[in-house]
């Protein structure tokens, strides 16, 4: 359990940590609060030659509620989110998921941006941003640019994120109507078997949008446009439940581990998130 | 002066003798960061050692290349079993009667197996060596299942002579150990095939292990100068570890001294002998320097002592009327690679005999097959008494299975089963005598605490509201009621490698009244320095706070076998009641010399003697113990010290009644423990606290192993939960409110009544969360399913039931 050796930096800004992406390219690494990658590199299966520490490039931990959307720091840990209380009031679902995130020493220490840009299938923040349609802001060489959250992960850690990018912060249109964030794990500190957010509005003629993505189902998260669209102008009774869980199944694509078998973790996605729409609904 | 006389509450009190919480004298340096372990020591010049362990299962060693790991600077020697083997040291004796590579020789036997030791200055330069030592495998066909081993054309152990027996007898096949029985086949088969009726059922007790918080470790140091050897460990037995390596080394006991400095938890993973430690006493030898060896989290998990691992099958008879006839148990023993258990000699399956529980079984039959598999090695009793857990585990459920054949309640069925308090001491019929019991009495008791009937009650409310779709929830009532058996034990019948198990404790008593006591036992969190100071302060007068408890150096502390099965209370508490009642004797004579009467117009009075019935005629013993260095008493030789090794008459049966609520979400497999009530009898109460601490965590590790923690292995023989992601370890989170409670049935043959008690939850714990799973579904058709009782199991069990859409 001790990492290969590797160079560490630990540059004062963001064109110093640019700067050292350009010159090794795959063969660095930014390190946010390390709860992802340093345990790959104790395993030795992550092999990190140069390790960037952003502890001390500034202004990537501030939390930013704009009239349209809130703006959070790559920086910004898990215990910053559950603290922030207007955060809580505007964009509830991001507490409530933070709180199912690992156990409050590792919420201390893990951030918003490197849960994101791992892009670990385990992580739940990649699907609530999905769900949220989250932006992810990117900088590198030639400058900023924006990435949707749902067009971001490829595949198992393979992201949208060049090698010489840093993700610096995630923009939300602030979420509208009810929401839940519902997660079934063996214990505090698992992945989840499986995952849900929600987030859904109501108006005089029943459901008027929902949006549904599923956390650790797939070697990505999946936002399940179908799932959503079958609740749309429903009461979202029995039938429509049953449909939106149907939709979810046919996008998911989970395999078997400790966890379980397929046939279990489909049950089980379809059960959370039944629930996940069913408390929603109710705070809507 | 008569205040002092009256005030014997009081003076009791002081003392914070038995029966007293007396806080915890090690929990100021635990909790402030203060403890000593093994991987503190920081010697001068100090290397560090670590293994090149096999990805494989089974396989044959073609090649061994360590040239480019020695390039890497810091590294100083890569260690092989052709370095070990000119010494004899590339294999070594188990304690099962077995032997075991240190080094890999020729093959693997199981994914993880030691196969080099790299010596560096530091553990990262010997991490990156381990990364360059280049081994070349030819991958051999895989066993991970004792029933496939047993017919198999592989043979795993080729450096047996097949036909040959074994430590423990006759073997029937070349991947077989041993075949271990106890009880009458003839009678016991006769009343079954004529019995009312019978209940059959074939259980798994998955392999687990016991996850100590702290790993295995050692630092050796070889003296050149003076030849002496110093081996600082996390050894539960450190004086059996002092002898093994003598006689593995040939280096001369009186050369060795072993210490156990604090040590974070054992469980029976430090008990048994590791290669870390064979190759650090060698390379310390060969660099002349101190090396120290410590283990990962993997490491541990994959490799050091596992538990359990015992497939089962039952048989058991009763009247129609549920009174039980017979009973009768065969068990196929996985016991991976080499044959490492750590049980007495001549208990190659522990104390798996006692598996007819607390109740009257009149006739009974139980035998064992020992079997290799590609799996590590190991089989230690992982918070039980040898095999207990097995034994409560199987007859627990064996009666929840009965009581489903007869339609009847399982509380029901215990109660008529009981042993009665009349019947102690009570021979059961797979030979042990049990010393004392009032099992109706706890049952009854723990029954009305939990209000049973009430309980049932809601259960079939429950089971209406299901049928009836207003739930999706069912409820299970867990119950189990355990006898246990600790304290190995009687020398005529218990060894290990040759050595009694008896224990011992010498005591020497300062001249101002405090004193030290060394025990041949070692703390690793049950707080023997608090409470070996209770027995010795009622036993002999002076207060707990001023006795020193020290265990776990051999140059220092008497011979004993250590800590683990419960038996350092049983034993060494004993050994040291024993040993307080010689200095008392001695005690006496110098107070009656003092006091200028006969010895026996003396009598001992919590702290002091008194002139009997002159309760102002008293020497305190605080007065007596400074006499004995400054007085020239005629017939008396000066000081005041006393040594006790004690041979326990037999082992000791502390008993419990446990009961367990819980609701399980039949949808997604998840339970939810309402209620958890726990009644202990473990005889005398020493310290009420220490013991609730006690249960508190050992029905916290029953949790774990019922509901989830797991040796998995593939059918490659790869270890599937090698970390702590998967390998579960329940936090405060997962881990219900615990009720606890008691009776007290001292044991007739201990000196101060106790009988031991740190493995009770877990021995009577795991088959009370299992029986709250499987009682849940019994309403619609359950019999038995195995743990672990993981959320996709249990899942799994709703829908094989039908209770999914």
């Amino acid at each position: 359990m001790i990492p290969a050796s590797f160079e560490y930096y630990r540059p004062k800004d963001m064109a110093g940590v640019i700067a050292i992406l350009q010159e090794h390219g795959d063969e660095a690494r930014v390190l946010a609060g390390g709860h992802s990658l340093i345990p790959m590199m104790k395993l030795r299966m992550a092999e990190v030659p140069h390790l960037i520490d952003m502890q001390d490039v500034g202004g990537l931990s501030d939390i930013e509620i704009g009239p349209d959307r809130v703006r959070i720091g790559a920086m910004v840990t898990q215990s910053d989110l559950i603290d922030d209380a207007a955060l809580a009031k505007v964009a509830p679902i991001l507490r409530e998921a933070a709180l199912q995130i690992a156990d409050p020493q590792v919420r201390y220490m893990g951030t918003v941006g490197g849960n994101v840009a791992n892009g670990d299938p385990g992580n739940d923040m990649p699907g609530l941003m999905q769900c949220l349609d989250a932006t992810f802001v990117l900088i590198g060489p030639d400058g900023e640019r924006a990435v949707a959250a749902r067009d971001f992960y490829e595949a198992a850690y393979m992201t949208a994120r060049e090698d010489e990018e840093v993700l610096t912060a995630v923009t939300i249109p602030l979420p509208k109507g009810g929401y839940a964030y519902e997660k079934q794990k063996r214990k505090i500190g698992d992945y989840a078997t499986a995952a849900a957010a929600v987030q859904i509005s109501k108006d005089q003629n029943g459901c008027s949008a929902a949006s549904i993505a599923m956390t650790n189902l797939s070697d990505t998260p999946i936002f399940s446009e179908a799932a959503g669209a079958a609740l749309v102008g429903t009461s979202v009774d029995d039938a429509a439940l049953k449909a939106a869980v149907a939709a979810m199944l046919n996008d998911i694509d989970p395999t078997e581990d400790n966890r379980g078998p397929i046939a279990f973790k489909k049950y089980v996605a379809g059960v959370i998130l039944r629930r996940a729409i069913e408390r929603a609904w109710s705070r809507a | 002066m008569k205040d002092e006389i009256d005030n014997r509450d009081e003076r009791v009190a002081n003392l914070k003798g038995l029966g007293c919480s007396r806080k915890r004298v090690e929990d100021a340096r635990f909790t402030q960061g203060k403890g000593n372990y093994v991987d503190d020591i920081k010697l001068d010049g100090m290397l560090f050692g670590d293994f090149v362990r096999s990805p494989y299962a089974h396989a044959r060693i073609k090649s061994i290349d360590t040239a480019a790991a020695m390039e890497v600077p810091g590294v100083l020697a890569v260690l092989t079993a052709a370095d070990l083997e000119p010494l004899g040291l590339h294999w070594m004796p188990t304690l099962a009667g077995d032997k075991q590579m240190v080094l890999a020789d020729g093959k693997v036997l199981f994914q993880g197996q030691e196969v080099a030791f790299v010596v560096a200055e530091d553990r990262f330069a010997a991490a990156d060596g381990i990364e360059l030592v280049e081994v070349e495998y030819e991958e051999l066909p895989v066993i991970v299942d004792p029933f496939e081993s047993l017919k198999s054309d592989v043979v795993l152990r080729e450096d047996l002579d097949p036909k040959a027996p074994g430590a423990h007898g006759p073997r029937k096949h070349p991947n077989h150990i041993f075949t271990w029985e106890a009880g009458d086949k003839a009678p016991t088969e006769e009343v079954i095939a004529n019995a009312e009726v019978v209940a059959t059922e074939s259980m798994y007790y998955h392999r687990t292990h016991p996850c100590p918080l702290e790993t295995c470790g050692c630092v050796a140091s070889m003296d050149k100068v003076n030849g002496k050897l110093t081996l600082w460990g996390t050894f539960q037995a450190p004086h059996a570890i002092r002898t093994v390596v003598s006689l593995i080394s040939g280096i001369e006991e009186h050369n060795i001294r072993v210490i156990s400095p604090d040590i974070g938890g054992g469980f029976g993973n430090k008990v048994g002998a590791y290669p870390g430690y064979v190759c650090s006493v060698v390379a310390s030898i060969v660099t002349g320097k101190p090396v120290k060896w410590i283990e990962d989290r993997m490491d541990n998990l994959m490799t050091t002592a596992f538990a359990r691992d015992y497939h089962m099958t039952g048989k058991i008879s009763a009247t129609k009327e549920g009174k039980i006839t017979a009973l009768h148990c065969h068990v196929t023993a996985d016991h991976g690679g080499f044959d490492a258990c750590a049980d007495p000699t001549k208990f190659p399956a522990g104390f798996m005999n006692i598996c007819t529980g607390s109740y009257d079984i009149p006739t009974a039959y139980l035998e064992v097959d020992g079997v290799y598999t590609n799996k590590a090695p190991g089989g230690v009793s992982y918070r039980c008494s040898f095999r207990v857990t097995e034994a409560v585990y199987f007859i627990e459920r064996m009666i929840e299975v009965l009581a489903i054949e007869l339609n009847m309640d399982a509380a029901e069925l215990r109660r008529i089963n009981f042993i009665k308090k009349e019947q102690f001491p009570y021979k059961a019929a797979l030979g042990w005598e049990y010393d004392s019991g009032d099992y109706h009495t706890a049952w009854d008791k723990a029954l009305k605490a939990v209000d049973y009937d009430g309980l049932r009650a809601e259960q079939a409310q429950r089971v209406a509201d299901f049928k009836a779709g207003k739930t999706r929830k069912l409820m299970g009532i867990g119950l189990s009621f355990f006898t246990e058996i600790v304290g190995a034990g009687p020398v005529k019948n218990c060894d290990i490698l040759g050595l009694g198990m008896f224990d011992s404790c010498e005591i020497r008593i300062h001249p101002t009244g405090s004193a030290i006591a060394r025990l041949g036992t070692i703390s690793q969190g049950q707080g023997h320095a608090t409470t070996f100071a209770q027995i010795l302060a009622s036993e002999i007068g002076l207060p707990a706070d001023s006795i020193t408890i020290e265990e776990g150096d051999t140059d220092t502390a008497p011979y004993g076998l250590g800590t683990y099965g419960s038996r350092s209370t049983p034993v060494a508490g004993a050994a040291t009641a024993m040993a307080g009642r010689k200095i008392r004797a001695k005690a006496q004579m110098i107070a009656a010399y003092l006091l200028e009467v006969h010895d026996n117009d003396v009598e001992f009075d919590v702290d002091r003697f008194v002139v009997k019935g002159a309760p102002e005629r008293f020497k305190t013993m605080k007065e007596i113990a400074f006499a004995a260095y400054n007085q020239a008493i005629p017939g008396l030789e000066p000081g005041l010290e006393a040594v006790s090794y004690y041979d326990p008459p037999n082992m000791t049966y502390p008993f419990g009644a446990y009961v367990c609520v819980m609701d399980i979400d039949v949808d997604t497999g998840v339970p939810d423990i309402r209620r958890f009530y726990a009644l202990d009898d473990c005889g005398t109460r020493i310290n009420p606290m220490i013991i609730e601490g006690q249960i508190h965590g050992g029905l916290t590790e029953a949790l774990a192993v019922a509901l989830g923690q797991e040796i998995a292995y593939d059918d490659m023989g790869n270890v599937k939960t090698g970390t702590l992601m998967d390998f579960f370890l329940p936090t405060a989170w997962e881990v219900p409110n615990y009720e606890t409670d008691f009776t007290v049935t001292p044991s007739p043959h201990h000196p101060i009544g106790a009988k031991g008690v740190g493995e009770s939850p877990h021995v009577g714990g795991v088959p009370c969360f299992s029986n709250a799973v499987q009682d849940a579904f019994r309403p619609f058709g359950n019999r038995h399913t195995n743990m672990p009782h993981d959320h996709w199991r249990i899942w799994r069990t709703a829908n094989e039931l039908g209770l999914h859409d």
